[in-house]
This record gives structure tokens, C-alpha cells and sequence, in this order.
């Protein structure tokens, strides 16, 4: 088994004109496939970020802490979400991504973890 | 021992690993899960030959005596790097020889890691080097040649893509049935890209282009006899063998000869007659399954057509023409539409060939620009043609077809 960190990435404009009902319907397919992952037992951690305006950067490889308002990397996207997931490889990766992209509307970028 | 096998020259056992490369390096995989441990035992394999085929004579099966001794070398090489750690997994991969899950269709160890070299997860030109690298048995400074491309260049991308195999755990397995059409399309689409690579060069060394239309003919072949009822195989490797059948025509003196200016006593029967039984066959099993045939055997029907015609004028372009529009159907490229627009040219004159060429997307297109000055010359339209054919030029890197079309230019009116 391999985990795999399936990441969304996007900007704060992609769902800027979504009517109300339609980002509803995001939400409710998102849930609907997060308790797919966790019955089907691929679940390790998954979660929503605040958008990125809310990050703060932190370099302490100087001589002392920087911190400063605002992301890591200049970019117009941003990682928006993510689930780390488990499975028995790539294609088995590959499918939880479709069905990912699909229920959260978004690309979905698949990077297999380091192992142990 | 007989006198030859004492004197056998390292090409022949050379040639009889490369053969079997496929087979002991698939076979490795699929037994210990590595690429890196499979191809560095099967060089190792390669050696002991060296030492005791000359002395002892080549193995009545070399495939199998080769795929044994590399994999006693693995063995040998595991117990080496693990001697620290739990035995537990070496001694689990030294007595796996069970039996691989079904997997409904045939079992062949090649047939799995050539779904893994072509894996959609790799880059394009990845899947082409890792199938003639791992597959076909070519090394690396002769995969790097043949795409004109530095030796570094070549060797970074393969051990890129052995290591995001690797890492991201790129099966070595069939693909579930439900994505078997759509990843053996990749496959295809990777072995046809070997061999236009070879046939259609622009320039390179012609040996090792010989060798990869030879290689993916190869490699065709092996995918056939792994699955014989796949119509678009079958296809293909018409296709291919229809293609190769005119190789010896096509240039002269350093010029390209076009299909209907070759020489048609120099074609390659045997191909030809191989190529249009698979053809024979593809319509026999399109007619009984209902199935619309794909692009591949479309193209080898068209193959077929032109291979059958005793001369050019007795070429059948009404039949040309109705494939172009079946491939059309499923292809709609403007390429296939000027491919259908030549031989519209043929049935109903230069002319309406001409309006529909002129109203196709391809400007920076060589054969655009090269058909548009065969229908103009045609017409008797000279000026316009010398100018197409100036386009023509400037827009191919392919010397012999440069020289084909100084001269069709050079015999202009005017000129």
C-alpha cells in the first residue's frame, strides 16, 4: 500500500459567481465521496483550507524568525484542499482522483508520499 | 560442441539477449517488483553467457537459461543488501513462484510491463524510450540516437520514469477491463509512434532507424500473439507491414519517390501478402461483431488499397476516398481531411481537390503546402505553384523530400 496526497488546487475566483445552491451541491458531493473513501477503508486525513490571504509564512533559517502575512509562493492558486488517502497503487490513486475532481469540481494533482 | 559455437561471436549472443530481453527482464519485474533489480541482473545474466556460451555451447532455450541465472543473481544480490534486516521479505520473494492472480485475460509477464512502460501517468516520450529500453531490449545511447537526442538527455528520462514507477507505484499489471481499450490505445499509440519515428526521420542515421521500424514491428508482433482477437492490434500491425513493404522504393539517389512514381517490382510481396490477410481478416471480424473498425485498420485498408493496384492509374480512389471518410468519422483532423482531399482530387479533378485543401488549417504543414503544388501544377496555375512549392521547402527538414520538391518545381512551366 502507498499513501497518496490528492491535492486541489485553485484560485479565489473560481467559484466567485457560483450561485448559493450550486456550491451546496459541491459540499454534499464532496461528503457523499469522503464517506466513500473512509467505508471502502482508503481514508488516512483530508480537510478545506481558508484561502491562502489567511496564511502566514514563518523563515527561521536565519539568525532569527520571520514571519510575514500572506502565502509562501507568489501565485494566482493556491492548494485549496486535500486528502491524503491509501492505496494499493497508482491506478487504484488514480480513481480516487477522478472521483475527487469530479465531486469537488476542481483539478486534482496526485503525489505519492515518500516511503518509510 | 560444434566448431561455430566455439567460435561464436559476441553479436550473436548479443543478439539472441536482446531477443530475449523482454521476456527476462518482464519476467524479473513481475518476481521482484523492481525494474532496477531486474535489468541489473539480467546484464548480469548477459556476462555469464560471455564466459560460458562460447565454451559450453548456447542453451537450448537461451530465454529460459538466461531468465534462471538472472534470477538467481537477484537472489544473490537481495541476500546481499538485506543480510542486515528481517529476512522475512527476500525469503518471501525467493519462493514466490505461485501463480499470478487471474486476470482473464492471457498471462504473459511482457503484455504487464508493457502496460506499465505506457502507463498514462508517464510523459509520452517517456513510455516510448522505457518500451524500447525495457521491452525491446535497445540500450540506452541507441534509444538517445535514434531520437536525436543527447545520451544524458536520454538516460535522464528513463531513470526518471523507472523512479516515478517507483515512487508513485505504477502497477505492473493489467489494466481492470473496464480501462483496457482506452490504456491499450496508449500502448499503440506508443508503438506506432516507434516506428513512424524510423520510417518518417527527418534526419539521423539510417541503421538505427531500420532498427526501430524493425523494433516496433517487433513489438507488435509479440502484442498480436498476446492478443489475438483485438481487432486495432491486428491493424496496426498491417499498418505496419504495408508500410515497410514500399521501404526500398520511397527514395532513390538521395530523393523521395512518391507512392505513385515507385517502383511497384520493388515492393515486398511477403509483407504485402502479410499485411492484406490481416486486413482480410479485420473486415471478416468487423463484419461478424458489427464492431466499427478504428483507425488503425482504416489506415491499413488504405494501405491494402494502394498495395493492391498493379500501377498508380489503376489505383481504386473511390474506395481510398470512402476510408478517408470512415477515418474521418473517427479521427477529424484536418491531416485526414487532406489525406481525403487527394484522392477527391483523383475522382473529380484538381479542382475540387484544390477548394477543399485551400479551406484546411494547416499553413505550417510541409504536405499542405506540397499538395497544393501538385493541384496547381495540375491546373496549369504555375506561378502559384512555384510559390507552394517554396512553402513546401521551407517548411520540411526532410532532405530527400526538399530534393523531391526542387525538382517538381524545376520542371514548371516558366521556371
Amino acid at each position: 500500500m502507498t499513501q497518496y496526497l490528492l491535492s486541489v488546487h485553485g484560485s479565489d475566483e473560481d467559484f466567485a459567481g457560483t450561485p448559493e445552491d450550486e456550491m451546496q451541491k459541491i459540499f454534499a458531493a464532496v461528503e457523499a465521496f469522503n464517506e466513500k473513501v473512509r467505508t471502502e477503508g482508503a481514508w488516512v486525513f483530508a480537510g478545506g483550507l481558508l484561502p491562502a490571504d489567511q496564511a502566514t509564512t514563518v523563515d527561521n533559517t536565519g539568525d532569527k524568525p520571520i514571519v510575514t502575512d500572506g502565502p509562501y509562493a507568489e501565485s494566482k492558486e493556491y492548494l485549496g484542499g486535500f486528502w491524503v488517502i491509501e492505496a494499493a497503487d497508482l491506478d487504484a490513486a488514480l480513481k480516487w482522483a477522478e472521483e475527487g475532481s469530479k465531486a469537488c469540481a476542481g483539478k486534482v494533482e496526485v503525489r505519492p508520499f515518500a516511503a518509510e | 560442441m560444434s566448431p561455430e559455437e566455439l567460435t561464436q561471436p559476441p553479436s550473436a549472443i548479443e543478439r539472441i539477449f536482446r531477443e530475449e530481453y523482454g521476456r527476462v527482464v518482464a519476467s524479473l519485474v513481475r518476481r521482484f517488483g523492481d525494474i532496477d533489480v531486474a535489468e541489473d541482473a539480467a546484464s548480469e545474466a548477459l556476462l555469464v553467457a560471455f564466459e560460458k556460451w562460447p565454451v559450453d555451447g548456447t542453451p537450448p532455450n537461451p530465454g529460459a537459461w538466461l531468465t534462471t541465472t538472472a534470477g538467481n543473481k537477484a537472489i544473490d544480490r537481495i541476500r546481499r543488501e538485506r543480510h542486515r534486516e528481517a529476512k522475512h521479505e527476500a525469503a518471501h520473494m525467493m519462493h514466490d513462484d505461485t501463480p499470478h492472480e487471474p486476470t482473464g485475460i492471457v498471462e504473459d509477464d511482457r503484455l504487464r510491463l508493457i502496460f506499465t512502460c505506457c502507463h498514462p501517468a508517464l510523459a509520452p516520450e517517456a513510455r516510448v524510450a522505457l518500451t524500447l529500453r525495457l521491452l525491446g531490449g535497445l540500450t540506452v545511447p541507441e534509444i538517445a540516437q535514434a531520437f536525436l537526442v543527447p545520451e544524458t538527455t536520454m538516460a535522464q528520462r528513463i531513470t526518471r520514469a523507472k523512479a516515478k514507477i517507483k515512487g508513485a507505484n505504477i502497477p505492473y499489471r493489467l489494466p481492470e477491463q473496464a480501462d483496457l481499450a482506452e490504456r491499450l490505445a496508449t500502448v499503440l499509440a506508443v508503438l506506432y509512434l516507434v516506428y513512424n519515428e524510423g520510417y518518417l526521420a527527418s534526419s539521423g542515421q539510417a541503421a538505427v532507424r531500420e532498427e526501430l521500424t524493425g523494433e516496433a514491428i517487433r513489438l507488435v508482433r509479440i502484442l498480436r500473439s498476446l492478443l489475438p482477437e483485438v481487432p486495432e492490434v491486428a491493424g496496426l500491425l498491417a499498418l505496419m507491414l504495408l508500410t515497410e513493404s514500399r521501404r526500398e522504393t520511397r527514395e532513390a539517389g538521395g530523393e523521395l519517390v512518391p507512392l505513385h512514381e515507385q517502383d511497384r517490382g520493388g515492393w515486398d510481396r511477403a509483407l504485402i501478402k502479410e499485411g492484406h490477410e490481416l486486413v482480410r481478416e479485420c473486415l471478416r471480424r468487423a463484419q461478424s461483431t458489427g464492431q466499427r473498425p478504428g483507425r488503425y485498420q482504416i489506415l491499413a485498408a488504405i494501405n491494402a488499397v494502394h498495395t493492391d493496384a498493379p500501377t498508380a492509374a489503376a489505383t481504386d480512389w473511390s474506395q481510398i476516398a470512402t476510408l478517408y471518410d470512415q477515418l474521418y468519422a473517427v479521427d477529424p483532423s484536418p491531416i485526414v481531411a487532406l489525406n481525403r482531399a487527394i484522392a477527391v482530387a483523383e475522382l473529380d479533378g484538381p479542382e475540387v481537390g484544390l477548394a477543399v485543401v485551400d479551406g484546411l488549417p494547416l499553413t505550417t504543414y510541409h504536405a499542405w503546402h506540397a499538395t497544393r503544388a501538385d493541384l496547381l501544377r495540375r491546373l496549369g496555375r504555375s506561378a502559384d505553384a512555384r510559390e507552394a512549392y517554396d512553402a513546401a521547402i521551407a517548411a520540411t527538414d526532410n532532405e530527400a523530400e526538399r530534393a523531391y520538391l526542387s525538382r517538381r518545381r524545376g520542371s514548371l512551366a516558366g521556371g
